[in-house]
């Protein structure tokens, strides 16, 4: 009898087995601890446990000037930092009712776009890197050096910018700026095929992600599942489309939606996300208007009292930035709605009733930052 | 003289005085040659542990990219198991909550074991010394840190010209032949 039970535990079919993922696991992307229950090999239940890179940004920006607000939201979501910069500048332009110079709104369009090629470039890496795809690891990064070069050129860094400040920039852009995006837009039209050939057909990758984990439209909107994620669920969320904020009005681009919902759709979303960037770049780059930098902004900001939103797409879905102003140069309260928090939590929802070796594609897809998650 | 690293020049290095006394403890012929040839086996292939908390480690990602490629030095390829790293690259800011594990993984190394803190973050909190109530402020509260690479995040060639320091360090070490510790404080200088 005792034999039997002992026997039966060994197999896991008495009691859950439980497994730690993380929170130093290489495909949890950061420092992310996943308490997963199994079956044999099928997952049960996954538990995410978050907070091992909570810095408490949110109550530090509530001692901050406006400006330096901004450096620390870079530090949130690094891999679309100039989106997140974006966010604060322009919350507290809308709030100071400032009007930005064309210039400013053009260059600071066509950054996130470039950001946004990065930032797919470096998830397109880790998640064949997560299937075993070593080579794409590789590819990815050999193509995002070139975006860098445009950055470190202009402004002086690679990964994080901070160029962005309340009334524009912080510096013009470099005189080779125009000639250097149109010289990267023409390397990546030839580039960005070798992606598909390499992993998106291939056999392996198909047959790990094709039906796998698939999210329907209703839980993507329940659980505020935003971005590529949730657009791959058929979940017109893009936030460009339906709220532009800064030149997106004029521009013509198109919304990639899939209704599959599983990982490949996720992935194809994201491919397609990287051609639709090059088109919204090849619009802007040849008449970025000549003008100011920076709009005239007074050396201490004040906010009226009140209460100010302000949402943008970044490389995850929608941040959102909340600030509360008491009329002082700090603001009371500042929250910031992360993408990446709401995109984690849908895991628990996926993953269960598919293998181990699933979750680590299913994260992957999910394409998440950690310090975005716990900020 | 000097310790010689055949992808850097001896003068290329901003601080040649320091470490260069570590060597020169004197010691046994037989003994300190075999010092050597164990340092530079060690020096030679540092393996990493892939532990990267935040944007630092995208950084040090780009330096195992193509561009940088730090296999060239020896750095061949990430380990994600502790037991198997040689050196662990703090990559990022470390919160209370997560030092217990960040400890636990240093010890499970196996020596000799070496600790470079990546960026402003790890060295002493970095953007977050100020007002955070959750940043540990400075890995070396924690771990012993061989080598400090400052920047937020530090370019990949900071991080490439730090495992070069840790290298030097390496290969001035003394394992068998002599523990006589060097007197840093002295006014004697290096020839």
């Amino acid at each position: 009898m005792q034999e039997e039970i002992i026997k039966n535990i060994i197999l896991g079919e008495e009691e859950d087995y439980l497994i730690n993922v993380g929170p130093q696991h290489p495909s949890t992307h950061g420092v992310l601890r996943f308490e997963v229950s199994l079956q044999g090999e099928t997952i049960k239940k996954v538990v995410p446990h978050c907070g091992y890179i909570h810095r408490g940004i949110e109550k530090m920006c509530e001692r901050d000037t406006y400006p330096q607000i901004i450096h620390l939201t870079d530090r949130m979501d690094y891999l679309s930092a100039h989106m997140n910069n974006e966010a604060v500048c322009l919350c507290v332009e809308k709030a100071m009712e400032v009007e930005v110079p064309e210039r400013v709104t053009h260059v600071r369009t066509m950054l996130d776009e470039l950001t946004r090629i990065a930032s797919h470039q470096l998830w397109w890496c880790a998640m064949g890197m997560d299937m075993g795809a070593l080579t794409t690891f590789f590819y990815g990064l050999r193509d995002r050096e070139h975006i860098l070069d445009i950055f470190e050129e202009s402004f002086g860094t690679r990964l994080i910018q901070s160029v962005n400040t309340p009334g524009g920039l912080m510096q013009d852009i470099h005189p080779g700026f125009q000639k250097r995006v149109k010289e990267f837009i023409s390397y990546f039209r030839k580039k960005l095929p070798e992606y598909d050939q390499l992993l998106t057909d291939n056999v392996i990758f198909r047959e790990r992600s094709e039906g796998i984990a698939p999210l329907s439209r209703e839980d993507a909107i329940q659980y505020g599942v935003t971005g590529p994620s949730g657009r791959a669920s058929g979940f017109s969320c893009d936030v460009r489309k339906s709220e532009p904020y800064g030149i997106y009005k004029k521009l013509n681009f198109k919304e990639i939606l899939r209704t599959e919902g599983d990982t490949l759709a996720r992935y194809k979303v994201r491919i397609g996300e990287m051609y639709e960037s090059m088109n919204i770049l090849e619009q802007l780059v040849d008449n970025i208007p000549e003008g100011d930098y920076t709009a005239k902004m007074k050396a201490v900001l004040r906010l009226p009292v009140g209460e100010f939103f302000q949402r943008v797409e970044t490389s995850r879905g929608e941040l959102g930035v909340y600030i509360v102003s008491d009329g002082n140069k700090t603001p009371y309260r500042v929250k910031f709605r992360a993408p990446n928090f709401s995109n984690l939590f849908v895991i628990s929802k996926l993953a269960p009733g598919y293998k181990i070796a699933d979750l680590i594609a299913i994260s992957g897809s999910l394409d998440l930052v950690i310090p975005d998650i716990d900020r | 003289m000097g310790i010689k690293i055949k992808s850097m020049q001896y003068e290329d290095f901003k601080d040649n005085e320091t470490l260069e006394l570590l060597n020169k403890s004197g010691g046994n012929v037989l003994l300190s040659t075999i010092d050597d040839i164990v340092n530079w086996g060690r020096s030679n292939s540092i393996w990493p542990l892939t532990f990267a908390t935040s944007c630092c480690g995208i950084e040090m990602m780009a330096a195992g990219a193509p561009r940088h490629d730090f296999a060239r030095f020896g750095v061949e390829v990430y380990r994600a198991s502790p037991r198997q790293a040689d050196v662990i690259v703090v990559a990022g800011t470390i919160v209370h909550k997560m030092s217990p594990v960040l400890k636990r993984l240093y010890d499970q190394m196996a020596d000799p074991k070496y600790v470079i803190a990546m960026g402003a973050c790890a060295i002493s909190g970095g953007p977050f010394y100020y007002n955070s109530y959750s940043v540990v402020r400075g890995v070396d509260q924690i771990i012993p840190v061989d080598v400090f690479i400052p920047g937020c995040p530090p370019r990949p060639e900071a991080l490439l010209y730090g495992l070069l320091q840790l290298q030097r360090k390496i290969k001035g070490e003394r394992n068998l032949s002599g523990a006589k510790k060097p007197d840093l404080h002295s006014e004697e200088k290096t020839t």
